[in-house]
């Protein structure tokens, strides 16, 4: 399998976690991947980056601007801020769900309106979802088991991946997570546009 | 089996295999995880060091006395090592001893984008430049072999790019080394004018022999594709290149320094056109050019930030990639319940003018608070402030603040309040004792009371420290706003040094599950949102509303709003 994957989110949301899992999914796989990520001051409450580099052969660690296959955004705003990365075509599965930053909390600047039309768009309230399946904190696994609809791994490859890098006690909620993202994915596929 | 493993992690199990036996570090990002992940081996004896400078003293004493053993540290770390390192260069060791430098082109959390394969040529120190995860875990162990073959201090070099990717690891199996006969030999140990004077000569022929015996190190390789272009490049940039320039032929330098002259002559006679493609100085490209054969490659790539597969593409005329989209910006900012707030905003009423320090308090240079005038490296705010009476005199000090964390303190603020003290001066320091090193993760620092292990140590007491150096000490809980004003503002007023020790632990450590606050009624008057406080939203309508998922409950916004709009906050009943 190839494929160039960008998660974004806001510092906190799990970005790192969902990497991780998926770079240890793709090595269970048999193919090679490289994953970028963010550690440091801008992990506090700032924008978050990691890439996620699946193939034959990966050199760079970092997916270049539109090259990417899929963008993965935990959050609305760094969902619009990374579409650049896609390539035509490719996919961006996004959390409806507002996080304001600090120059909008201040009044200095105004949350953006406008939405994404340029590429296949898969948008859903992951917040809402996460929080019923126990945890707001499991956003990230919702929006995996979107992104596995997308990618030819079967299921129980992912849940097995959840479950080796997850905190054991979080592991009923990431799964009750993952499968409702899985599951959600029928439902918000319909609005894909191209 | 193969391991998805982060650079760093893949580096610490390197040195576990080469049987490292001590690692005495200061974190930094990015190599922060490298010692923490060497602290899950019990096998390894592994502590955090107060500064950079004593890591390496304690892992050069590890060596010189036979025991295997490893520093790391980002860059600027390697400023405050560097006394120890240029001087352990002319002594060498006696079982290896290894310094991780990772830098941080483009600065995603650092102060200066310095090259440290510049301090490599400056003390006399062979480099070694891994590429991905797999090199990290290989090219420690040879850098530990190298060491001992060649007697020196050796460094290994990461950029954040290299430290912070993940890829597969094929690992092995530690090599249980004996600890070394240590002999007292005075005359290669003691450096004195008369034996550096002869250790300076065997410097000298020891970079020599590397150099001539550098292509059977194995560490270099050639990879031959069209004749056109070739390519000198090492560490991360390799991968960039591979992907920019497919056609192009690569000389890698996994020995970074001392450059293998021979190898740079041969590629260069085998490609119509050499080009060194390398990030932030350009160093191969001076060296070759040195050499007389026609090289460029800063007119290609400049030396500012990081390379990218896209970068180096676009200096070879491809064109442009699509750009990020100006959107309203999500600037890193002090966690909900973070204490430095409450201390910042004080300082902030009081217009005080801000000697900073490196922690994530250096967050409150940014608006809203923007109570920051000066950050320059570990500890110098305490300096600052004391050059800055002299310049202004008493009535500006009245009016100033040396502001730093307990762990920037330790590392190297507590020089600087002895010359305080001793120097006469009326200067007022904040210490701000979150009672962890905050910003690179939560490491134990001397002051917590913990080991990097989490088990109870001896601990430091600040306030005693500062007492016995001669400053005026008062210890303020900077939650309870009204307190930390009013010392504020006793404090700078006070004759001498005066310390004061805002202590109030830091939000992410205190993980009691918290009753989130709410606001009712609220007057729109906006006093709350002046904190900068990411829980706190104004509503379309104007009134606030607090972000219940966010909120720590610490209660500042109570203590901000005259209306009482404001309740709730606490523990969780």
């Amino acid at each position: 399998m190839k494929a160039n994957i960008i998660i974004v989110g806001v510092g906190g949301q799990g970005i790192l976690l969902t990497s991780k899992i998926l770079g240890y999914l793709a090595l269970k796989m048999g193919d090679d991947v490289k994953v970028s990520e963010v550690h440091g001051m801008s992990q506090r409450g700032g924008s978050v980056i990691t890439h996620v580099r699946i193939g034959e052969n990966v050199a760079s660690p970092l997916v270049t601007p539109g090259e990417a296959d899929m963008v993965i955004a935990f959050e609305w705003l760094e969902a619009l801020r990374s579409e650049f990365y896609l390539r035509q075509g490719g996919a961006m599965i996004a959390n409806t769900h507002r996080m304001l930053p600090m120059p909008v909390i201040m009044g200095k600047a105004a949350y953006p309106e406008q939405t994404i039309d340029g590429h296949p768009l898969y948008a859903l309230d992951a917040q809402e979802l996460a929080e019923r399946c126990g945890s707001v904190r499991a956003v990230n696994i919702v929006l995996l088991g979107v992104l596995s609809q997308l990618l030819p791994w079967p299921a129980e490859a992912y849940e097995e991946a959840v479950a080796a890098c997850v905190k054991p006690a979080t592991l009923a909620v990431n799964l009750a997570a993952f499968r409702a993202g899985r599951a959600a994915y029928q439902n918000i596929a319909k609005n894909e546009k191209a | 089996m193969k391991k998805l493993m982060l650079g760093n992690e893949a580096v610490a199990r390197g040195a576990y295999e080469a049987g490292v036996r001590v690692v005495s570090s200061y974190p930094g990002t990015p190599s922060t995880e490298i010692t923490e992940f060497c602290a899950a081996y019990p096998e390894i004896d592994c502590e955090w060091a107060p500064n950079e400078k004593v890591a390496v003293e304690t892992a050069f004493g590890a060596a010189m006395t036979g025991a295997r053993a490893m520093s790391c540290m980002k860059h600027v770390g390697v400023n405050v090592a560097a006394d120890p390192l240029y001087t352990a260069a002319y002594t060498g060791v006696n079982a290896g001893m290894v310094i991780v430098a990772a830098d941080d082109p483009y600065m995603h959390s650092s102060q200066n984008e310095q090259d440290s394969r510049m301090i490599a040529r400056a003390a006399h120190i062979p480099m070694l430049e891994p590429a991905d995860s797999q090199e990290c875990h290989d090219y420690i162990q040879r850098a530990f072999e190298l060491s001992e073959r060649y007697d020196t201090p050796v460094f290994l070099r990461l950029t954040t790019r290299l430290a912070h990717q993940r890829s597969p690891v094929e690992m092995g199996e530690r090599a249980e080394l004996p600890v070394r006969e240590y002999k007292k030999d005075f005359m290669k140990y003691v450096m004195m004018p008369g034996m550096a004077r002869k250790r300076h000569l065997v410097v000298e022929a020891r970079e020599q022999r590397m150099e001539d015996e550098a292509a059977s190190l194995g560490l270099n390789r050639v990879e031959m594709r069209g004749t056109a272009l070739g390519v000198v490049c090492a560490g991360v940039v390799y991968q960039y290149v591979r992907e920019a320039l497919p056609e192009a032929s690569i000389l890698k330098l996994g020995l970074s320094y001392p450059m293998d002259r021979a190898a740079v002559r041969d590629f260069a006679a085998r490609v119509d056109k050499l080009v060194v493609i390398e990030e932030l100085e350009g160093i191969f490209e001076q060296e070759i050019a040195a050499m007389g054969i026609a090289v460029t490659g800063k007119c290609y790539t400049g030396r500012q930030g990081e390379l990218s597969v896209q970068r180096i593409r676009e200096a070879f005329g491809a064109d442009k990639a699509p750009q990020e989209p100006a959107l309203p910006a999500r600037p890193p900012v002090l966690c909900p319940g973070c204490p430095h707030r409450a201390t910042f905003f004080a300082i902030k009423k009081l217009g005080l003018t801000v000697f900073g320090d490196i922690g994530c308090y250096t967050l409150c240079a940014l608006p809203p608070i923007e109570s920051m005038d000066a950050t320059l490296c570990m500890g110098a705010s305490i300096g600052m402030a004391i050059g800055a009476e002299k310049a202004h005199g008493r009535d500006f000090s009245r009016r100033s603040v040396a502001v730093l964390g307990d762990s920037t303190f330790i590392h190297s603020g507590i020089t600087g309040l002895i010359n305080a003290v001793y120097d006469r001066s009326n200067i007022n320091v904040i210490i701000l004792d979150n009672r962890i090193t905050g910003m690179t993760g939560h490491q134990q620092n001397p002051a917590t009371g913990f080991d990097i292990h989490g088990n109870p140590a001896p601990q430091l007491n600040l306030e005693a420290v500062c007492e016995a150096v001669g400053a005026h000490v008062r210890v303020v809980n900077p939650m309870q706003m009204k307190d930390m004003e009013q010392a504020l503002r006793e404090e700078t007023q006070r004759d001498g040094v005066s310390v004061i020790i805002a202590r109030y632990p830091c939000a992410l450590l205190d993980k009691r599950p918290k009753q989130p606050c709410t606001i009712a009624d609220c007057h729109r008057c906006g006093a709350c949102l002046r904190l900068g406080c990411p829980a706190l939203e104004r509503g379309a309508d104007g009134a606030v509303r607090v972000n219940a998922a966010l909120c720590n409950g610490c209660g500042l916004c109570k203590q901000m709003c005259a209306f009482g709009c404001i309740t709730g906050g606490g523990e969780k009943q």
